[in-house]
């Protein structure tokens, strides 16, 4: 017993000199950001996020001391205690990277309404409308767009060289999840492709993960042994490049350059570039103008948000050059639109109306007409940055 | 004896057993053995990342108890460890390997977020909690307790049988949330957000006060029902040996299910703390492994709860160094694992300096000479 009691005691006592330590550390006073990753470097998805951070910070030349990076941060509690950690640490400006992170950012924000808080691809922040909670995202679907038309004149010139025969323009898309994300992603890149070889169909292989190298692999072999002459991708790891350049068929990647991981076969990718978001945010809250980010953020090619990565310009079609940048100059002029209703018909009808669930709720109720001027109006300013095109189109196989 | 062997050489290095030391100089001998560790730890640093160590022991220092908040976390994620350790601590004691904390914490999770999400408008939050109490015991029980009874009627092998019971427990839950959330994002989010309904209450401000109360209570129970009670004592003696355990009386297979039963149903205890106290919410990797790391503690404290304590904060204490490292010098987070991994082996190595002694070859020589 009396072991015991001496065991508290010395917890306790442990305990108040740790407090009384711990209360007159840290300092408040410059200004500070601190951001909050999934993993580390080792996942290409986070290592687009930590460049990012790093690029801008060293742009707008903040100091090692100003900017905390937290990584390996679950989606849980941890992510709540570590925002909440930031702050104390006298961080201004907190942002979280991972889709599940985003209930704990609120939790967080509503009780630190001094600090901004920014979450990248989440949905909420327009409906939970606190003035220090923003949520960010790209118009990503532009970008594969293109990465499309260089996918589709890669067929066009496998059916000039016989290669392959018109109809079995076939190609493979090895995708994460069955969510909007990953629909508006693949579709718009089968859309893009179609709009030069229009006898592309696509097939669609579901890995149910985020990031796993092995069963992205398997899914690009199941495709190709399927038929599939050209393979693309939204999933995080090198699995299925490798995959395809050891059978030699063609492959357009996602956030990173795959020149190196297969050298014979890789095209081009396309790319989210958080650092526009980034220095946005930082500058905003610098200048004591935090209120004045946005509810959400979608940057394009104009801001420099969506970027494709070199050509491999030897392996590609010829022309292919000319068309990417054409397509971006229309995308930058705003006279195209990838979702427009007159290119694509679901279960054969032209879709004249649809109600997506953009804002979000326990039931997921399709809530706001997304229909406007003769397209599908994707990730639009006033409804919310993160996709919510979720329909499969004519000509994809999405079975799972 | 000893002539016949003077033409052979004495080994370089040879080992001994101690006898009983006085614990004061086992003491000694361990806290030199993590002095020489954290050494080792400061030249591996200098070696990998050319930091000054006393930088990367006060980045680890203020990782844990840089604020207020922190030393809360630090207590809390303790908490979470600590009374999954005691939680396996009994089926450990029996020797019976259960493998299976990871999926038995998680499905005592997942039957409390399945409460609040199905009845958290039905009850009130205090009804609420208790009833997802007993949900999570029943889930926890039932997930160790299928291996347990296959064990015990058909001498299955219980860490295979219990490994793969968490991915199961894992799958279930994923398969459960693609249900729940048909937008296909695979993230449920806080449940019941706008209520707070089933969460548990804060305590003078506090929100993780509540977490470790219970864990305290859970230690104390534990170290009692192992001490102090006939089962503690039934438990001890199966573990031993069967066979005695059979001379003497003891229902052998009653002892192993009963006890399986008892670990499952803590860590379903451990799952209602860890949904209901802290996550709120749940997803397949929700536990984080403390399931795994629980059995290293476990065996760490020689199954003493008491130990356990300072084992598990021990533990915690490294690992939210290893993060702090990261992000405060800017280095891998790998380092700050490497160091963690380093200290846990000269701690865990320390009792075999308390256990035996070292001896070296004497130079004989110079006497033979003589």
């Amino acid at each position: 017993m009396k072991k015991a009691l001496s065991l508290i005691l010395a917890v306790l006592m442990l305990l108040s000199a740790t407090l009384a330590f711990a209360s007159c550390t840290e300092s408040k006073d410059a200004f500070k950001v601190g951001f909050i990753f999934l993993h580390d470097e080792n996942s290409t998805y986070d290592k687009n996020f930590i460049d990012a951070a790093k690029a801008a910070c060293e742009a707008l030349g903040l100091t090692e001391d100003q900017m905390i990076l937290k990584v390996n941060i679950p989606e849980g509690a941890e992510c709540y205690d570590a925002a909440c950690e930031l702050v104390e640490a006298g961080c201004d400006l907190v942002f979280a990277d991972s889709f599940g992170h985003e209930d704990f950012m609120i939790q967080a924000a509503k009780e630190f309404p001094e600090v901004q808080f920014c979450h990248a691809t989440g949905t909420k922040a327009h409906t939970e409308k606190l003035p220090n909670y923003h949520n960010a995202f790209a118009s990503i679907y532009e970008g594969r767009y293109v990465a499309g038309i260089v996918a589709g004149m890669k067929l066009n010139q496998m059916i000039a060289d016989g290669k392959i025969t018109a109809d079995k323009a076939l190609i493979g898309y090895v995708a994460a999840w069955p969510y909007a994300e990953v629909k508006s992603g693949y579709t718009s890149f089968y859309l893009g492709a179609r709009s030069v070889c229009p006898t592309a169909t696509m097939k669609v292989e579901y890995t149910n993960s985020w990031f796993d190298i092995a069963l992205e692999k398997t899914a690009a072999e199941n495709l190709i042994a399927a038929g599939c002459v050209l393979i693309s991708q939204h999933a995080d790891s090198e699995g299925a490049p490798k995959a395809c350049d050891a059978a030699g068929v063609p492959n357009v990647a996602y956030n990173i350059s795959t020149k190196d991981i297969a050298p014979n076969t890789w095209l081009i990718s396309s790319k989210i570039n958080w650092e526009p978001y980034m220095k946005l945010i930082i500058e905003k809250t610098r200048d004591g103008k935090g209120n004045e980010i946005p509810y959400d953020w979608c940057g394009g090619f104009e801001e420099g948000a969506v970027q494709l990565t070199e050509l491999n310009e030897a392996y590609a079609a010829p022309g292919t050059k000319e068309a990417v940048d054409a397509a971006i100059a229309a995308f930058k002029a705003g006279t195209l639109k990838v979702f427009d209703t007159a290119t694509f018909t679901v279960n054969g009808a032209k879709l004249e109306s649809y109600m997506a669930d953009v804002d979000s709720d326990a039931a997921f109720t399709p809530d706001t007409e997304v229909i406007k001027d003769g397209y599908f109006n994707e990730s639009a300013d006033g409804l919310r940055s993160a996709p919510y095109f979720d329909l499969i189109i004519d000509g994809i196989d999405a079975a799972q | 004896m000893r002539n016949n062997h003077k033409t052979h050489k004495e080994p370089l290095v040879y080992i001994t057993k101690r006898g009983e030391l006085p614990k004061l100089k086992a003491m000694m001998i361990k806290a030199i053995v993590i002095l020489v560790g954290i050494l080792f730890c400061a030249l591996v640093t200098i070696l990998l990342t050319s930091e000054n160590p006393l930088k990367v022991f006060k980045a680890m220092f203020t990782g844990s108890f840089g604020s207020p908040r922190k030393v809360w976390n630090l207590f809390q994620a303790s908490a979470i460890l600590l009374g999954i350790s005691l939680a396996v601590t009994p089926a450990f004691k029996m020797r019976f390997w259960n493998t299976g904390a990871e999926g038995q914490v998680l499905i005592g999770m997942l039957a409390t977020i399945t409460c609040m999400f199905y009845i958290g408008d039905a009850l009130p939050s205090w009804l609420l909690i208790i009833v997802s109490l007993f949900a999570s015991i029943i889930a926890g029980a039932v997930w160790a307790g299928i291996p347990g009874y296959f064990k015990a009627i058909w001498n299955t092998n219980e860490t295979l049988f219990t490994l793969m019971m968490n991915y199961v427990a894992a799958q279930l839950v994923s398969l459960l949330i693609m249900y729940w959330v048909p937008s296909g994002s695979m993230v449920l989010g806080l449940v019941n957000s706008s209520t707070q309904n089933g969460w548990f209450p804060t305590i003078f401000g506090q929100k993780y006060l509540l977490n470790i109360i219970i864990v305290a209570l859970l230690t104390a129970a534990v170290y009692v029902y192992l001490k102090k009670s006939k089962q503690g004592y039934e438990i001890a003696v199966v573990g031993e040996s069967e066979n005695t355990a059979r001379y003497i009386g003891i229902n052998v297979k009653k002892v192993i299910i009963r006890t399986v039963l008892i670990s499952g149903a803590l860590c379903g205890v451990m799952g209602w703390i860890l949904a209901a106290g802290t996550d709120h919410s749940i997803n397949s990797s929700a536990v984080g492994g403390n399931g795994f790391t629980a059995i290293m503690v476990s065996w760490m404290s020689k199954f003493n709860p008491i130990t356990m304590i300072f084992s598990s904060i021990l533990v915690c204490f490294l690992q939210k160094g290893a993060g702090e490292i990261a992000s405060n010098l800017g280095l891998n987070s790998s380092v700050g694992e490497v160091l963690t991994g380093i200290m846990i082996l000269f701690i865990v190595s320390s009792d075999f300096f308390v256990n035996y002694s070292i001896h070296f070859r004497k130079k004989e020589r110079k006497e033979k000479q003589e």
